[in-house]
């Protein structure tokens, strides 16, 4: 009983994964990439780790898999936020199917603060020909 | 079919097979933002085949690893980003 649930579970994480890099491949764009490594890797990292926790059926083992869970939730959409911002500064092209860009003119250039016009946030530039 | 040979026949498979499509784009991608992406997929594939491998050597501490895995992989992501980011600032 113990073992077909560890298959059907490490299976998932398995096909969540594959899922995530054939998307890795595909998609058009590096914001699309990031999004689905963002998304589909964490939960077939957490379904894998959780079938080797309920394998060993251990203390010390479930608190290691429930921290390395509780770190890629963490970690994986703070690094793909960081790494979005970084691309979107550094200009790296946008698929040109891309209907909509909220951040266009909203970065400056010089100082990488981001202010919003519509907002009416507290950030204002100083000057309006440094804006990406 | 036992647990471990299920495991060794259809689950390290899958993972090899995605290890290989990231690495495709790895050695495509066009910026270096790409490429980024596709090395944190890599760790993070990497930490699902040592979990693995810990189920089917019943060892238990190969774990560390993994978690020690987990941290190298937000590190190098987001120093890559913070100097991908001051590069451009000149």
């Amino acid at each position: 009983m113990k073992d077909i649930l560890i298959m059907l579970l490490s299976t998932f994480g398995a096909m969540f994964i594959l899922s995530s890099s054939i998307g890795l491949l595909r998609k058009p764009d590096v914001y699309l990439r990031i999004s689905v490594t963002a998304k589909a890797s964490t939960l077939g990292i957490s379904l894998i780790l959780v079938s080797a926790a309920l394998f060993f059926n251990d203390y010390s083992v479930t608190t290691r898999a429930v921290a390395i869970i509780l770190f890629v939730f963490l970690t994986i959409s703070i690094g793909g936020h960081l790494l979005a911002r970084a691309a979107y500064i550094t200009k790296t092209p946008i698929w040109k199917g891309t209907k909509t860009d909220d951040l266009q003119g909203q970065y400056d250039a010089v100082t990488h603060k981001l202010y919003s016009e519509k907002h009416h946030s507290a950030i204002k530039p100083e000057k309006s020909e440094n804006n990406i | 079919m036992s647990l471990q040979d299920y495991l060794n026949w259809v689950i390290i498979p899958i993972l090899g097979l995605s290890v290989i499509l990231v690495f495709i784009r790895f050695l495509k991608g066009p910026s270096l933002p790409d490429r980024v992406i596709a090395l944190d997929m890599l760790i993070l594939i990497s930490i699902c085949i040592i979990s693995i491998y810990s189920i089917q050597t019943i060892q238990s501490t190969f774990l560390d690893v993994a978690m020690l895995f987990a941290l190298i992989a937000f590190l190098s992501t987001s120093a890559y980003a913070f100097y991908l980011e001051q590069r451009e600032r000149k």
